[in-house]
């Protein structure tokens, strides 16, 4: 019973993060703006958590720097994307790459330096409450606000939204940052909390498996939380596997989280009818307003 | 202040020319003043890690070197990308064509002779292409993103070369370290020094994919494609066929840099295998304006990029992760300097 709770708490240690990033990218793709760049916003997180934490030897002043990690990353993506109307898939591409760069030389000097592990109680911390309590907000907002609705009509539609006299800019300005906000908690959560020390390229592709959930969710946050909570399963079981020395090769277990991705978008992205009832109309598209 | 964009009546070609040279001169002044926050003389610091690569006969071997893959691969995706189809997973082509490449002298290691240096290139352009193929037929057959496919794939490629360099494809007599046979003779490309005959292919491709594009049928159709999908099927261009087609051309190229690259320099297949090749190839891509031919030049310039963070290291005490940092800034100043080729930028006062 005490080893299958531990698995357990493992599981959601490992959701935790997809969960908490890929909720920050449903909110960005529902406004419309798709940005590939949750990997970098995620390791700059980690890199700022860790050496915040490591810096003061408090957690949480961790969690909030590495908040501003990924929004420092955001805003750059904003800046680009937004304000000079540049390739939301290239940009996005230079952000994950910016980031990966930018956070092996910050965290030069962190590499293998013990810090306070985020506080819990069996396992439970903070942060794995508050992402189930985001899905819920985020869920409401989306669906059951006014600032939801113009969201996802500035998504569906801009032209309209623009003439309806929504700020479509500042609309998605607004939700690349919320994005950049989660992205960076959810790297911020890998460093402080799940494996608490810093290692170049620790987010290990979860910000793209973040970004491939958000697919696979049909851009709803409720079967995210299914989704991401499917996926620390099958990653988590398959380390559980590794130890029983079956002769199933490391590697192939290793790469299972990456061909269940692949195996989950394709089943998805199949489904013709539920991807248009569901996929923003105008996600990746530059708006252009005419004055 | 704000800042506002104004269309221009016609693209500016002369930003089209101007923006790449403008990025590196800003990417030029970041480094600045990095190296000044690190307590650098910012010059001396521009000098090692941008000039002195060129300077001697040695570090030039070396920056060709480095820029075949780059070249190789950069033209490949400059295709695709002009098409808009997104080949992420350069890394993992690579990779699975070095593994193939590996694979010939791994299963006939007294093989010698011309023929087997031509077999274990196309070899490698096959592993490729057909590991290229896999999002192509996803995104055709079932509309699966092209972007996350290829890209989770480069993290399962790299799995496979670990498992197989350490497994059935180890040297028996190589003492248990994860590594194949050492390629010998005709097993090797020819080499000047440091430079291998890899270089060769990377320029001779470069131009042919050059030629592709801009003069004939077939670039036009995915260049259309590209620009505006909905004209190109009223002309009867098969998106399909631009999905396979990008695919395979960019993920042979990237198969037969990786060849090159375990021919011509490492001369065994030895793991972990990560040289990132790959991802620095979509910058090369972009700073080449998605023009094949300019990714000679970016290449050439990001090649610059590796071998002067080694120097940084040495000489400055940077750590070389500073590369990365330069190659990921300078992509996106290409992308903000793209902007003023369409649009003049206006610094309005607030009203």
């Amino acid at each position: 019973m005490d080893q299958f709770l531990a698995i357990a708490i493992t599981i959601i240690t490992a959701s935790t993060p997809l969960l908490i990033a890929g909720l920050g990218e449903l909110v960005v793709e529902r406004s419309g703006v798709l940005n590939l760049g949750v990997e970098g916003m995620m390791v700059m997180g980690a890199v700022c958590g860790f050496g915040a934490a490591y810096a003061t030897g408090n957690p949480y002043l961790g969690i909030v720097a590495s908040i501003f990690g990924g929004v420092f990353m955001a805003l750059l993506f904003g800046f680009l994307t937004l304000t000079l109307l540049a390739n939301q898939v290239a940009t996005g591409l230079a952000i994950t790459l910016l980031g990966l760069g930018l956070s092996a030389l910050i965290g030069e000097s962190l590499v293998g330096q013990p810090i306070a592990r985020l506080p819990n109680f069996h396992g439970i911390d903070i942060l794995i409450i508050f992402s189930f309590i985001l899905t819920a907000l985020v869920s409401y907002m989306l669906f059951r606000t006014r600032a939801g609705l113009v969201i996802r009509a500035v998504g569906d539609n801009h032209a309209s939204a623009h003439a309806m006299g929504f700020g479509v800019i500042a609309v998605r300005y607004a939700c690349v940052v919320f994005g950049g906000a989660c992205a960076g908690l959810a790297g911020g959560y890998l460093s402080l909390a799940y494996t608490p020390q810093w290692v170049e390229n620790m987010t290990a592709g979860r910000g793209w498996i973040a970004l491939a959930l958000v697919v696979f969710a049909t851009w709803l946050p409720g079967r995210l939380l299914v989704g991401a909570y499917l996926f620390g399963a099958i990653s988590i079981l398959a380390y559980i596997v590794q130890t029983f020395a079956w002769g199933i090769p490391s590697q192939l277990l290793s790469s299972l989280p990456y061909l269940v991705t692949v195996a989950a978008l394709v089943v998805i992205s199949g489904n013709r009818q539920l991807m248009r009832a569901n996929t923003p109309t105008c996600l990746g598209q530059s708006f252009v307003p005419d004055r | 202040m704000r800042l506002d964009l104004e269309k221009r009546s016609d693209r500016s070609s002369l930003m089209a020319l101007l923006s790449p040279i403008i990025a590196v001169a800003l990417t030029l002044l970041f480094g600045a003043i990095v190296f000044w926050l690190r307590g650098v003389d910012p010059l001396h610091g521009l000098y090692v890690y941008f000039i002195q690569p060129m300077t001697d006969e040695w570090s030039r071997e070396k920056l060709i070197v480095k820029a075949t893959p780059l070249v190789l691969m950069g033209a490949g995706l400059a295709l695709s990308y002009k098409a808009n189809i997104w080949n992420i997973g350069a890394e993992g082509q690579f990779v699975m064509g070095a593994l193939a490449a590996g694979a010939v002298p791994v299963l006939f290691p007294t093989w010698q002779s011309p023929e087997v240096m031509v077999v274990m290139l196309l070899a490698g352009s096959l592993g490729g292409l057909l590991w290229a193929w896999i999002p192509a037929v996803l995104k055709v057959k079932f509309h699966a993103n092209e972007i996350l496919t290829s890209l989770m794939l480069v993290y399962v490629a790299r799995l496979v070369f670990d498992w197989l360099v350490r497994g059935i494809m180890r040297d028996p007599k190589g003492m248990n370290f994860p590594k194949s046979v050492r390629f010998e003779g005709w097993q090797r490309l020819p080499s000047w020094g440091d430079v291998h005959l890899g270089a060769l292919f990377a320029l001779v491709a470069a131009l042919a994919l050059a030629f592709v594009m801009y003069r004939m049928l077939k670039g036009f159709e995915l260049r259309t494609l590209g620009l505006a999908p909905r004209a190109g099927r009223f002309a009867g261009f098969s998106a399909d066929k631009a999905v396979y087609f990008c695919f395979a051309v960019s993920g042979a190229m990237a198969g037969l840099a990786g060849a090159t690259d375990v021919m011509g320099v490492a001369h065994q297949l030895q793991t972990p295998y990560e040289p990132n090749y790959g991802f620095v190839a979509i910058i090369v891509a972009f700073l080449g304006r998605l023009n094949p031919i300019g990714s000679i030049i970016a290449g050439l310039l990001l090649a610059i990029t590796f071998i002067g963070g080694e120097a940084a290291q040495a000489t400055l005490h940077i750590p070389d992760k500073i590369a990365k940092v330069f190659q990921g800034v300078l992509l996106f100043f290409v992308l903000a300097c793209d902007t003023l080729i369409l649009y003049r930028i206006k610094l309005r006062a607030k009203k």
